[in-house]
């Protein structure tokens, strides 16, 4: 699923400038998901823009609301009678609902809530990983399931480097949170498949220009398309 | 309203005690209490048998489990006025349901960041734990969040005709249990549980 986080709130009050009635929409998939920007997130951010205002003396009307999808045009055919009222939205969306939300509502002002960050996985409760770079040419076939454009630092295609220590990578997160090593994840997975082979298979370097490296992309099913 | 000052309520190991700001004797703050069904609830009955004193000036909301309460509760009863805000839940173990009194926890702390990020005082809200059996720790927990509210001075969102309680109440819909919900919590207990 697409994972986003809430932009600090002195940065959405400038996105939002001086405008005087202000829609906060939220997204009810994904960004509801990894609760980000769903309706109770939504709703959470319209009540701190209504507080701020008002200790700052400041006479704004900040309303929510979410849309099922901020992805699909049917969807916000729902909410566009609160986007007409609004003089600006702050889209708690992903990137493809803000953009959608800007494009449909042109030339209404759609500014983003939160940051979009990944393909994430929900490890746990409240918890999502890496797991996909929406790079266009999935290898995963060959590496036993586990991605090495995303799970390795350094996108390898013909693992472990150098920095491999006790199966930890020497990048560590933001945080310092020790990053496994995909390569050495990759050898005990395919050790376990009996496919060892596979490691020593020389990779050519990745052709990127399938990824969003290649430009904008487009995808059309002619078989699917309304006739 | 201007924004008044934040106050240490503590002065703890190595930190120099904030100087104190004078306190508005005519200041009465507006607590909204969110208390469980099983613990809280039945602690300030209590203490209304015992014929406890505490400030007056505490509204109560019941809620058959402090896990039910959302960040949008708390958000809510401050952005309608409420000076401050507290959760009062069963001991840690010892909740009916299990955790949802960690749950509270998690949430009440997660609103001193929002606060906090609005340039507000995060003490203004707060998680209690007690038994039902805590007559006398409910009194003292609701004198001393007063005590720290009144140092703290009115939320700067106040505003004329807006009832933090109706708005806690409205936020949570069909989740607060009705009974006696809307009187202080002093009035119930002399009215309607003493012996």
């Amino acid at each position: 699923m697409i994972t986003a986080e809430r932009k600090p709130l002195d940065e959405i009050v400038g996105l939002v400038g001086d405008k005087k009635k202000v829609l906060v929409a939220g997204c009810d998939t994904c960004v509801a998901i990894c609760l980000t920007g769903g309706e109770k997130e939504a709703e959470i951010l319209a009540s701190e823009l209504r507080i701020l205002a008002e200790k700052d003396g400041r006479e704004v009307e900040v309303e929510h609301t979410a849309a099922i999808r901020q992805c699909e045009w049917e969807y916000l055919d729902m909410i566009a009678e609160k986007v007409a009222a609004a003089d600006v939205v702050v889209s708690m969306a992903c990137g493809i609902g803000i953009q959608s939300m800007a494009e449909k509502f042109e030339p209404k002002v759609i500014v983003p809530g939160a940051n979009t960050n990944m393909l994430g996985m929900p490890q746990e409760h409240a918890v999502w990983l890496e797991r996909c770079g929406a790079c266009g040419e999935c290898v995963i076939g060959e590496t036993a399931g586990i991605c090495p454009v995303v799970r390795c630092s350094k996108s390898l295609m013909n693992g472990p480097c150098g920095g491999s220590h006790d199966g930890k990578c020497e990048v560590t997160t933001p945080e310092k949170e020790d990053i496994d090593c995909a390569w050495h994840l990759i050898w005990e997975r395919l050790k376990a498949q009996g496919r060892e082979e596979l490691m020593y298979v020389n990779r050519p370097p990745k052709n990127w220009s399938k990824s969003s490296s290649g430009g904008p992309r487009k995808m059309v099913r002619e078989e699917a398309k309304p006739v | 309203m201007a924004q008044p000052e934040a106050v240490a309520l503590e002065a703890t190991e190595g930190e120099a005690e904030a100087p104190k700001k004078p306190v508005d004797p005519n200041f009465e703050p507006e607590i909204i209490v969110f208390a469980c069904h099983y613990c809280a609830y039945a602690a300030a009955d209590l203490a209304g048998s015992m014929r406890l004193q505490y400030p007056t000036n505490t509204r109560m909301i019941k809620l058959p489990c402090t896990g039910k309460l959302e960040v949008i509760h708390l958000l809510k009863a401050i952005e309608s006025g409420a000076d401050g805000v507290y959760a009062a839940g069963c001991l840690e173990g010892e909740c009916h349901y299990l955790k949802g009194n960690l749950w509270a926890r998690k949430r009440v702390n997660h609103v001193k960041r929002l606060l906090e990020e609005l340039g507000m005082e995060p003490e203004r809200v707060e998680m209690y734990n007690m038994s039902s059996a805590e007559g006398a720790k409910f009194a003292e927990y609701a004198t001393e969040f007063i005590e720290r509210i009144k140092q703290l001075g009115p939320n700067p969102v106040k505003r004329d005709g807006v009832s933090p309680l109706a708005a806690a109440r409205a936020a949570l819909g069909g989740v607060a249990m009705p009974e006696e919900a809307d009187a202080s919590v002093a009035a119930t207990v002399e009215e309607g549980h003493a012996e």
